[in-house]
């Protein structure tokens, strides 16, 4: 498997995102800019220029039409996809730290940060599309801060109004937007800030990392951890591979402590553990810093990794990684 | 009953019965009188003669150590007869000093015809309200006590080991992969660190209070020792005795209890402890050597162990650096033929180690069958150079005390002894320096110690010899040495290039010769397995370099027999098995049967990657963990062998059979654990997949509720299309006519 190394960013990634035909690869950086790739060749097709600040966080719809930006400049951007112009910008009193699209991509819900005076909050945004995009409404729909320890990443779920939180104690929760009350919590989820949730394909069960080393799987409804991976280096990321029983996993050791290790100590690596059986099955090496971010192409052909070291590494499996059967014929449902 | 602080008293109270809760809360009232004594034996006189006796007593007691005054002394006086009774009271002042005169006094030949028998006061008012009648004493239920060593009658033949990690301890079996388990698991059974005995009878865990054995399958508590602040401990070889160090000098509080499990006023001050292991029982205290001399030596480390053992746990042997070596005799702990031996400038010795025949013969000749005499104890000592006299080696037989043999050594910067574990050969590792002081060598002499006279061989080396060992039970050792200019000075990311170099006896010279040196490598620790052949060279402490190497001395010569020197060329039969790495590995070492090699880095050292790993003898990973806040490997040591040696030959005979049997049951086992995972997966995912139906129950109510069109998008994945697109580029074109 040859990576293809997308040099396109001065800074460390934050996150990358793939489209959901997954021929569009979406990264953002320390360096305020957000570049869109081709996928299948590394190409890069443009820039979004704008942000003021450490881009923390995109997404994109599920028709790539708009993208959605939070930045440390205090403000969330909307974007329009294909021309790269901004359409709308929402300015806050904190950074934003995280923002998603609801699946019906009718809603973004941002989380911003708990700073100088202000609490953590998150905000949901209904926007509208009637026109050219630019008119929205500059008031969230719904507007609550959580209670405890602050939320650093969340989703929407497939159930109507919930959204699940992940929160720098390491507690889960599965928040209702419209009061803002917790329906369930699961407080000791993890032992250290949670790093990154993505939602499985379905949006039933999502995958969680931490700081403590370990990334679970949670069950939407009740929170229950289903899945636990245990490794030995504190994790930033964690992904679902679609159509293979996999999950993705990457990190390491603190940058401010990489540089009194050798790479090998650092395990910047790119782990796969089967998602049932709990066992590590692959690594693939490659980054000279942490991984920061990992994202898996939404038909199951690769997946892309951005880390520290400011590389996005593009991977296309093999064949061999479709074929291979290593714990035998055994029918896993997704 | 009094009345307390004014308390309004209740008649009622009188109709309660008290009496179990006075009883209960009852305070022994004799406190004042724990300052009389009670002298009897004493003449009986008249009244002319009592102020003579009065003060010749007075002066009595004072003569021993106990000085009372004549007004102290209470005569009782028998007025029918108008003579003293025959036995005095007397006021010391206070309990101390009445138990001083009990045990000053008593027994005291007053004159010719008197002696006295002295007793506290309050024993004589409890012996003389004591119950009369008898009563038989009751028999305690006999308990028997579990086997210390069942863990040996294991029908897989596993071995054990502990770990310790964070606050837990535990005990593991180790076998094939499906027998190995947690036999035991305790937390917070340590304060400090775990270490086994010897034998492997006992695990001591140290507490702040002191040392506690445990032993047995359930690993019930077997003994304690007292020692606060107890850092180090150390057994004797045949687990008899048991030695522990605290660095704070031992202090014994006024209420602490006695018995001859305690310290005694007389040890305070002293760091060293020795105990009997079996009973419980202090045997003697020593004072730290070091102590005695204290900026000259704080540099160096203090030596541990301490104390060292002979091999048959007969005698027990301290250096004080410099003046002399001090045998005590053991059980009584006196010192041997009550005088030192005076080696004057000594600095280190060790007792030469038996082996398994000098055993067989120690038992032979306990039992009185054997008429040869066992073998006896001997031990070897260096001196370094002084003014004229050269440095010298020195056997010395003991309890003999006979020397041995004595070699003169020149130039002398340090030795070191290291005995084979049979007691057959005697390396002393010699650091010279050259006449200029400035680069430093090293010779190896060989005392062969089994043969007439002690010959001693001497292998010239021009490196430095970092380490040495020997092969256990063989005619080999190893060395690793080193010309790195680094070497003396380490600093963080150096690695030392070091040579590691295999010597044999050659039976027919009689000499050793160099096997093969494998150079420049970073390996800086020899492990040899303890059944000897195979040996691991590691590279431990580094943070760059974990490199494990297993090698093979005889692989060629598949069944080597005892003392038959193979006949193929020297040094060919050496083979690397294997190599392998674990990372920031702080510590090797082999399982007693030699099969396993267990790997592990200690959260002592540092933080990276804690955990430990067990490999197979060819350099096989068979399982690694890595574990947060790991700290400790040990492999429980095994007892010596049962059988004899025809039993082992007749097992060695007969290994094709058994060896059989043990194939087939491992391949038993493998069909066993696949048969077990598969099931296992299978469950897994049947549990996954029955949930994942679930859930996709849910959605699909989810999305009906929602009024969303149940095979939405996530069916519909649009096709794909294909498009072709044809460029036809024009590289170059040229018009030729063509006539």
């Amino acid at each position: 498997m040859r990576p293809i190394l997308l040099q396109g960013h001065e800074r460390s990634l934050t996150q990358i995102k793939f489209n959901r035909e997954g021929d569009l690869l979406f990264s953002c950086s320390k360096d305020h800019v957000i570049n869109v790739w081709f996928s299948h060749n590394g190409e890069r097709l443009g820039t979004y220029n704008g942000h003021n600040g450490t881009v923390w966080t995109i997404d994109v719809d599920s028709q790539s039409r708009y993208l959605v930006s939070g930045s440390a400049d205090n403000t969330l951007k909307l974007w329009e996809v294909s021309t790269g112009k901004c359409l709308f910008t929402w300015e806050f009193p904190t950074a934003v730290k995280r923002v998603s699209f609801s699946d019906d991509d009718e809603q973004v819900v941002c989380i911003t940060e708990q700073r100088m005076g202000y609490q953590g909050a998150i905000r949901v945004f209904r926007l509208n599309f009637d026109g050219d995009g630019k008119d929205q409404d500059p008031e969230p729909e719904r507007f609550f801060n959580p209670i405890g320890s602050k939320a650093t990443v969340c989703a929407f779920t497939f159930m109507k109004n919930l959204i699940v939180t992940g929160h720098e104690s390491g507690k889960v929760a599965l928040i209702d937007v419209a009061t803002g009350d917790e329906i369930q919590t699961n407080e000791r989820a993890h032992m250290d800030i949670i790093t990154d949730l993505q939602m499985g394909p379905d949006g039933t069960y999502f995958i969680t990392s931490s700081k403590d080393k370990v990334a679970r799987i949670h069950d939407t409804k009740t929170l229950r951890v289903l899945k636990t991976f245990s490794t030995e280096t504190p994790l930033n990321s964690a992904a679902i591979a679609p159509n293979r029983p996999y999950v993705l996993l990457g990190g390491g050791q603190e940058a401010m402590q990489v540089t009194t290790t050798s790479l090998r100590q650092g395990k910047f690596e790119t782990r796969f553990w089967h998602k049932v059986f709990e066992e590590e099955v692959g690594r693939v090496k490659g980054h000279f810093g942490p991984i920061n971010t990992i994202a898996a192409h939404p038909a199951g052909t690769g997946y892309a990794s951005g880390g520290e070291d400011g590389f996005v590494r593009m991977h296309h499996y093999d064949d061999s990684y479709f074929k291979s059967k290593p714990y035998g014929d055994l029918e896993i449902d997704e | 009953m009094a009345v307390p602080n004014g308390v309004t008293y209740d008649p009622i109270d009188d109709e309660i019965d008290f009496s179990d809760i006075d009883e209960k809360y009852h305070v022994e009232s004799d406190d004042g009188f724990d300052n009389v004594i009670v002298v009897d034996g004493v003449p009986v006189i008249d009244r002319s003669k009592l102020d003579r006796l009065l003060t010749k007593i007075a002066k009595d007691f004072t003569k021993k150590g106990s000085p009372i005054k004549s007004d102290d002394i209470f005569v009782p006086w028998d007025d029918a007869k108008d003579k003293s009774k025959g036995y005095i009271f007397v006021d010391l002042g206070n309990p101390d000093a009445a138990a001083f005169a009990v045990s000053a006094l008593n027994d005291y030949p007053f004159d010719s015809r008197h002696t006295f028998s002295v007793n506290r006061f309050t024993d004589i008012e409890k012996y003389a309200s004591l119950d009369e009648t008898y009563v038989e004493p009751e028999i305690e239920e006999y308990q028997p006590k579990e086997h210390l060593r069942a863990w040996l009658a294991d029908p897989q033949g596993r071995d054990q080991y502990v770990t310790y990690r964070g606050d837990d301890v535990d005990i593991h079996w180790h076998g094939k992969p499906s027998q190995c388990e947690v036999a035991f698991s305790k937390k917070g059974w340590t304060d400090l660190y775990v270490s086994w005995s010897p034998l492997g009878t006992y695990v001591a865990t140290l507490f702040r209070q002191g040392v506690r054995l445990w032993g047995g399958p359930s690993w019930e508590h077997q003994q304690r020792f007292a020692h606060p602040f107890v850092k180090l401990l150390d057994f004797s070889p045949c687990e008899q005795y048991l030695v522990t160090w605290s660095h704070d000098p031992i202090t014994v509080p006024p209420n602490m209890p006695q018995g001859p499990e305690f310290f005694s006023p007389e040890d305070e001050g002293h760091n060293i402890a020795v105990w009997d292991i079996k009973s419980g029982h202090l045997l003697r205290t020593f004072p730290t050597s070091a102590a005695e001399a204290d900026d000259a030596l704080t540099k160096k480390q203090m030596q541990w162990p301490a104390l060292k053992w002979s091999p048959d746990d007969k005698f027990v042997a301290r250096v004080t650096p410099g003046q002399q070596i001090s045998v005590y005799e053991l059980p009584g702990m006196g010192l041997h033929d009550k005088k030192s031996m005076k080696t004057e400038g000594v600095v280190d010795f060790e007792w030469c180690p038996h082996g398994e025949k000098d055993r067989d013969e120690a038992e032979n000749a306990k039992g009185g069958k054997g008429s040869k005499k066992s073998r006896e104890n001997m031990l070897a000592y260096w001196t370094p150079e002084v003014a004229n006299q050269p440095a010298r080696v020195t056997l010395v037989d003991f309890p003999g005390r006979k020397v041995l043999r004595q070699k003169n050594l020149f130039n002398v910067t340090e030795c070191k002894l290291f005995w084979q574990n049979n007691g057959d050969f005697l390396c002393v590792k010699v650091d010279r320096h050259t006449k200029t002081k400035k680069s430093i060598f090293c010779n190896l002499e060989i005392f062969r110690v089994r043969e007439k006279d002690f010959p001693v061989e001497v292998v010239e080396l021009k490196d430095t010899v970092t380490d040495f060992s020997w092969e256990p039970k063989g005619e080999r050792f190893a060395i690793v040495s080193s010309n790195d200019p680094n070497l003396g000075n380490p600093g963080p990311g150096i690695t030392i290039k070091t040579d590691i170099s295999f010597y044999q006896l050659d039976r027919s010279k009689n000499d050793f010769r160099l096997l093969r040196t494998l150079a420049s490598r970073t390996s800086n620790t020899i492990r040899w397995s303890p059944r000897g052949r195979h040996v691991v060279l590691a590279t431990v402490g580094s943070s760059t370099k974990s490199e494990l190497e297993f090698w093979d001395l005889d692989f060629t010569s598949e069944d080597r027999r005892e003392g038959q020197a193979s006949k193929d060329e020297w040094g060919s039969a050496i083979q690397l098995l294997g190599s392998a790495d674990h990372y920031g590995v702080t510590d090797v070492e082999w399982d007693p049967s030699g099969r396993y090699l267990a790997t592990s880095a200690s959260a002592w050292r540092h933080t990276l990657e804690n955990g430990y790993a067990i490999w197979d003898f060819r350099g096989q990973e068979i399982e690694k963990h890595i574990l947060d806040r790991f700290k400790q490997f040990i492999w429980r040591p095994r007892p010596r062998t049962l059988l004899n040696k025809e039993q082992q030959k007749q097992i060695r005979r007969n290994l094709r059979e058994y060896s059989r049997a043990f194939d087939e049951e491992d391949a038993a086992e493998e069909s066993n654990i696949s048969a077990e995972l598969i099931a296992h997966r299978k469950r897994l995912v049947d549990e996954w997949n029955a949930w994942r139906a679930r859930c996709r129950k849910d959605i699909s109510d989810e999305k009906r509720s929602r009024g969303i069109r149940n095979d939405g998008r996530e069916h519909g994945d649009e096709e794909k299309e294909e498009i072709e697109e044809w460029i036809d580029e024009v590289i170059e074109q040229t018009e030729e006519v063509i006539e």
